[in-house]
């Protein structure tokens, strides 16, 4: 009796200790949170947060200094929405063509392809964007730079294809076979199967999907800092330079003095990027919740 | 009527084919680039040297090197909490209110920007514990990014393994910690490891989260200790690239840097798939 009350009391313990370790990733993002704004906060000492956000220049090191992001808020959401208009189109076909369309063979080859697009690291795709992307584009529009929003986007676009692809692509997947094959009995054909049943029944998943890629793209750091050319300016063409927050972020924080204005101004543009991603995946969450698929699987 | 809703479809799957020829001409225009201009610099003294002149010439080792602990340290960090945690979600907890809540919170934190964890990462590790710019905290950092993906692999390895073995071992009086140790993990390990090594891939491409707790510009000495600075590969990428004066100069360098650095992500990727297939094969439950 005495052994086995300690086993239950074992069990207990251990059980516990797994919940708490759960609890890690709540916790990481919790510290995340608090770091940021204990960073941040400082900066409204300075300026105020409509000025902050609305405040059409940033010179962080003139004197009297100026804290206004909304240069880079623009360009942040421009380059996102672009980069989703490419995107999206192509993420979503792509996930029809390996989900409905190839043959098994070919399908085990273009999704390793899109999983390999996935794993190219940032920093590879911004350097491209660079060295052959922007020569390219600054000859062929006979153009100042080749460092600007067109470019970025395009970038951007394909940082975010296979998000949108996998995620769209298990949507598609999940769709019930039943649905399919009634389409076809009532004697639609497969465009036509695809269009009217497959992709609406799916269109929840792919709702998630997009969100989720645009969310990749508001957040990319690496191919904004390298190809989108950095002018704190709101760009009024494709081909002008832009600098979205996360390039904002990292081409200056390690010339920042530490706890200096220029510091918590950087972090509370890091809260803002934050904050947008954070709205963007709670969104994904709730979508992907509340149109729950009428497939056997779930996202 | 019919031909017409023929050519629709004809159309309409035209544009289907053409996204994925599309993106896969892209993928292979980009890394058919760097191949072609970056092999030409990749010699054993380019592996195994010292960068010299100013970073104009000699090897990228200390880069190399540097990437290797950042890399190791984040798996170290992240493995252990992201399987304990995966651990948790599959065999522990109950459908309801906390494992959505937790769920919520991987998907989250599998959001956050790379460069806010990089901010994080100075404010906490850099800055509040003192650990300076270090291989300590570019790993931390590291290791928090990398967490969810170690989890959602382990998650799944572990669902994978039929309910039929926990029953046995549960019948055959095992407690339920038994029936996870000896039976569940050891089924489940070959798909763990494989998620681990996705996460490693991930690790050593990042360039953002290192910039502010761990990466230097360029250092003559190889690190002694978890708490020196060091360099790595994708930043030298990006320093050769922006900055400094040697820019044209150094061109060969970057497309081979960029080079090592694809040939690793992708190697280390590829391994994973192979062993992802090889163990489908193997345990076909």
């Amino acid at each position: 009796m005495v052994g086995s009350s300690l086993r239950r009391i074992k069990e207990s313990i251990i059980r516990n200790i797994f919940f708490f370790i759960g609890l890690a990733s709540i916790f990481i993002l919790t510290l995340i949170v608090v770091f940021l704004f204990k960073e941040s906060l400082p900066i409204f000492k300075v300026v105020s947060i409509k000025e902050f956000l609305f405040g059409q220049y940033w010179y962080p090191t003139s004197e009297p200094p100026e804290f206004g992001i909304f240069p880079m808020i623009v360009a942040s959401v421009v380059v996102t929405i672009l980069a989703s208009a490419l995107a999206v189109p192509l993420g979503v076909l792509s996930a029809t063509y390996i989900s409905e369309i190839a043959k098994p063979r070919v399908k085990e080859i273009i999704k390793p392809v899109i999983e390999l697009l996935a794993s190219l690291p940032s920093v590879v795709i911004g350097f491209f964007g660079m060295v052959i992307v922007a020569p390219f584009l600054q000859e062929t529009f006979d153009i100042s730079t080749g460092l600007n929003v067109f470019n970025a986007s395009v970038m951007l676009a394909f940082m975010a294809v296979p998000t949108i692809s996998s995620i769209s692509e298990d949507a598609l997947h999940s769709v019930r076979r039943e649905l399919r094959e009634a389409s076809y009995a009532l004697g639609a054909n497969r465009w036509e199967t695809i269009s009217r049943v497959v992709i609406p029944a799916g269109l929840s998943g792919i709702g998630t999907a997009v969100i989720l890629g645009m969310s990749r793209a508001i957040g990319e750091t690496m191919v904004v800092l390298m190809v989108a050319g950095g002018a704190a300016a709101i760009p009024e063409s494709l081909f002008d330079a832009c600098r979205p927050m996360p390039a904002s972020i990292a081409a200056e924080m390690a010339e920042a003095p530490y706890h200096s204005d220029h510091y918590h101004a950087l972090f509370a543009t890091g809260v803002v990027l934050f904050l947008a991603t954070f709205v963007f995946n709670l969104i994904a969450d709730y979508v992907s919740n509340k149109y729950k698929q009428t497939g056997t699987a779930t996202l | 009527m019919d031909q017409k809703r023929k050519i629709k479809q004809a159309i309409a799957f035209f544009f289907i084919r053409s996204s994925v020829f599309i993106i896969s001409a892209a993928i292979l225009l980009v890394i058919g680039f760097i191949v072609i201009h970056g092999y030409k610099a990749i010699s054993w003294e380019f592996l195994t040297k010292q960068p010299t002149d100013a970073m104009t010439k000699g090897g990228i080792f200390p880069a190399i090197i540097g990437t290797f602990y950042l890399t190791l340290g984040a798996i170290i960090v992240a493995f252990p909490l992201g399987v304990a945690s995966a651990i948790y979600l599959s065999e522990y907890a109950r459908a309801g209110r906390v494992i959505r809540i937790i769920r919520l919170g991987i998907n989250n934190l599998a959001g956050v920007p790379s460069v806010v964890f990089g901010l994080f990462g100075l404010a906490l590790f850099v800055v509040f514990f003192g650990f300076g710019s270090s291989i300590l905290s570019g790993s931390l950092t590291l290791g928090f990014l990398i967490l969810p993906v170690i989890i959602g692999a382990s998650e799944e390895a572990l669902r994978a393994v039929p309910q039929t073995y926990r029953e046995a071992s549960l019948a055959l009086g095992a407690t339920k910690w038994q029936t996870i140790y000896k039976v569940v993990l050891p089924s489940a390990l070959p798909g763990i490891l494989t998620g681990s090594i996705l996460g490693i891939g991930r690790a050593a491409g990042e360039t953002a989260p290192i910039m502010f707790t761990a990466a230097a510009f360029y250092t003559t000495k190889l690190p002694k200790s978890v708490f020196d600075e060091v360099m790595a590969l994708p930043y030298h990428i990006y320093v050769l690239a922006t900055a400094g004066t040697h820019i044209e100069e150094t061109r060969p360098i970057q497309y081979g840097t960029a080079l090592v650095l694809i040939s690793l992500v992708l190697g280390v990727n590829l391994i994973a798939i192979i062993l992802r297939s090889r163990m489908r094969r193997k345990h076909s439950y």
